[in-house]
């Protein structure tokens, strides 16, 4: 089970960020296929917000074919977003931990990091278009 | 979708002076609707009047479909929390569960003793001992134990610390979900309302002045950015709710009914905290630098 949070200075929706935060949850394996999301009352108690509003975002998964609701039960995940990558992710994590270390050591500021991230990711890997999401549709 | 709550030209005077007056608004079951206005926008005049506390001068107000006033059958569908929810201070929470037992055809007791437990407010001790919050936790666990189809809250959290605002929010929005029922709540606090809130009511001197679906609203206004405006029609505007202007440029609040692709404007959106305060600000301020004794 996961648990929802809300930033309150986002200019993101409410129901927006919940689905950001499924779909999130559903890249890096917290949630996987069979999994129930959290029940509809317990997340408007939760975070104090308008039941319609969770509702929404879980119909919104729903129409993205990532969940579906069964009567009287509950909202369940119906596929995952990790793709064949997740296998993978342990290891690259690692990779990552050790060298973001060895940008500590060498003086470099998390937001140096951030920006040499950023900047690297532009010019070296290509734009992902829409292509990739038909190609884990269905 | 049938209405909970529908006025029709809805007035009602005290004295010479209209505390509401042309009121006409109608919201859907379901929903869950903030009444935002300055002090004196006539919210608790309309609470009061759709609670059957007080008779309209003019025009109507049906609640579930009919008149409120003297309206026992209807009185009990529907719950209420007065403003600084007034409790009788000397009874223990306990005692007033009995009371509303006794006063209530349709009274859920076990339902207001579980909400409280669940809460530790403590049964035996005089409500006007108890924190401002834990007051406010017992008026609503009172108006839920009615099992009310509609829930009116005359400012339920405007003295409460944030922490206890924010308890009470929650075991608001936890009671809708368990009940589905629908909820009128006056409110200055626009961050709760953006929260919390589908639908809105904005009153301003005794009127509505906006009335709708949260996302309809939000999506229908928007802000433009273009040279001076003159005055002449903007293709795609339906009406500039609020214009502040330069020598050069004006900076519009606008309610949309179509695209607005003329080249001039720069389009952003707006939060909905900007349109309830663009429909609460006066078209313009009234200076009085002379009252002040200091120049213009």
């Amino acid at each position: 089970m996961i648990e929802f949070v809300l930033d309150g200075r986002s200019k993101v929706n409410t129901y927006m960020q919940l689905v950001q935060q499924v779909k999130q949850a559903l890249r890096v394996g917290l949630l996987a296929p069979g999994d129930q999301l959290p029940k509809v009352r317990e997340v408007a108690q939760a975070l104090a917000i308008n039941p319609n509003t969770v509702l929404k975002a879980y119909r919104e998964l729903e129409i993205e074919g990532l969940a579906e609701g069964r009567p009287g039960v509950g909202t369940f995940v119906t596929r995952t977003l990790a793709g064949a990558s997740l296998p993978n992710q342990a290891e690259l994590r690692d990779d990552l931990v050790a060298w973001l270390h060895r940008a500590q050591a060498a003086g470099l500021t998390p937001e140096d990091i951030t920006a040499l991230v950023e900047t690297t990711m532009r010019a070296s890997l290509p734009v992902e278009g829409p292509a990739r999401q038909s190609a884990s549709a269905g | 979708m049938e209405a909970v709550l529908e006025t029709d030209q809805l007035g009602k005077r005290y004295g010479r002076q209209w505390a509401l007056r042309d009121c006409t608004l109608r919201l859907p079951a379901g929903r869950i609707a903030a009444l935002v206005g300055p002090n004196g926008a006539g919210k608790s005049t309309l609470l009061h009047l759709a609670v059957g506390l007080s008779r309209p001068d003019a025009g109507v107000v049906r609640v579930l479909g009919e008149p409120p006033h003297h309206n026992p059958a209807v009185l009990a569908q529907v719950g209420f929390v007065a403003q600084d929810t007034p409790l009788y201070r000397d009874f223990t929470a306990t005692e007033l569960i009995t009371m509303g037992g006794r006063l209530n055809r349709r009274w859920d007791a076990t339902l207001a003793r579980t909400r409280l437990a669940d809460l530790g407010i403590p049964p035996g001790k005089p409500v006007g001992k108890l924190s401002g919050g834990q007051r406010a936790q017992v008026a609503l666990a009172l108006a839920l134990a009615k099992r009310p189809r509609l829930l009116l809250l005359d400012e339920p959290v405007a003295s409460l610390d944030p922490l206890a605002r924010r308890e009470f929010l929650q075991t608001l929005m936890g009671s809708v979900a368990d009940t589905g029922t629908s909820v009128l709540l006056s409110s200055h606090l626009l961050a709760d309302v953006e929260r919390v809130c589908d639908h809105l009511i904005v009153l301003h001197a005794a009127q509505v002045r906006l009335g709708g679906a949260v996302d309809d609203l939000v999506t229908a206004h928007r802000r433009l950015v273009g040279p001076r405006h003159d005055g002449a029609p903007i293709p795609g505007v339906a009406e500039i709710v609020r214009g502040s202007h330069t020598d050069r440029q004006s900076t519009l609040l606008v309610r949309t009914d179509g695209p607005v692709t003329d080249p001039l404007w720069t389009e952003h959106d707006v939060a909905l905290e900007d349109v309830i305060l663009a429909y609460l600000v006066d078209g313009e301020t009234q200076t009085n630098h002379a009252a002040w004794g200091v120049p213009a």
